[in-house]
């Protein structure tokens, strides 16, 4: 029987990996929005990724953190969307 | 009997986020255009994190069962994640397809475009009204 904490930090490295594709998306997509595609999905995969990482290390602070950086994320994902959109703010 | 069926209930809850936040990694990599990689890389990912924080608010309920204060205070951080993770993600999803459409991005194979006379439309009448 594998520990419950191995466990977990498989699931991290599988996250990791799902993003690791998202950054070749990043680096290869042919136009902007394919990039910012991949970087919403690189965003949320790090904030699950910080809920398992709390859960591991015992530590709650973690997943405090992943709180704030979703609503930054979102304001930054917001602002490349309208800078892309070409209108006045 | 029912502490065995709340753990395993747990490790499926953790197996299938993980399957789907693995299928938006793929999807992102296989997927010809920006539409369909914004419906792979969105919704797979807003679905397994629906899933992989019900499995950590599940542990954190376990734990406060067997008398620990941290389990309780990880549940419901994890809740707020979650609801975050549920207004922000498709709310940014919507934006992004916006913006793309706008920026004159097609679809690959597209061969009728309802939407471009409605956007063009709209964006003139936006301009005269400030004028």
């Amino acid at each position: 029987m594998i520990e419950i904490e191995t466990t977990y930090l498989i699931v991290l490295g599988v996250l990791l990996l799902s993003a690791l594709m998202a950054i070749i998306r990043v680096v290869k997509g042919p136009t902007a929005p394919d990039r910012i595609v991949g970087l919403d999905t690189i965003n949320t995969l790090v904030i699950v990724g910080m809920v398992i990482f709390g859960l591991a290390e015992k530590s709650v602070i973690y997943i405090d953190v992943a709180i704030i950086y979703a609503l930054l994320s979102f304001i930054s994902t917001l602002f490349i969307a309208k800078y892309l959109e070409g209108g006045e703010f | 009997m029912l502490l065995e069926l709340f753990e395993l209930i747990i490790y499926i809850l953790l197996a299938l986020g993980v399957f789907f936040n693995l299928l938006a990694g793929f999807g992102l990599l296989r997927f010809p255009d920006v539409y369909t990689r914004l419906h792979a890389g969105t919704k797979c990912t807003t679905f397994g994190s629906i899933f992989i924080c019900g499995s950590v608010i599940l542990i954190g309920l376990k734990m406060w069962y067997y008398g620990s204060t941290d389990g309780s205070v990880l549940a419901i951080h994890t809740a707020a994640a979650l609801v975050a993770i549920l207004i922000t993600n498709p709310t940014g999803a919507h934006a992004i397809a916006r913006a793309a459409h706008r920026s004159g991005v097609k679809p690959v194979g597209a061969v009728v475009d309802d939407l471009e006379k409605n956007s063009s439309k709209k964006t003139v009448n936006k301009k005269e009204g400030k004028k």
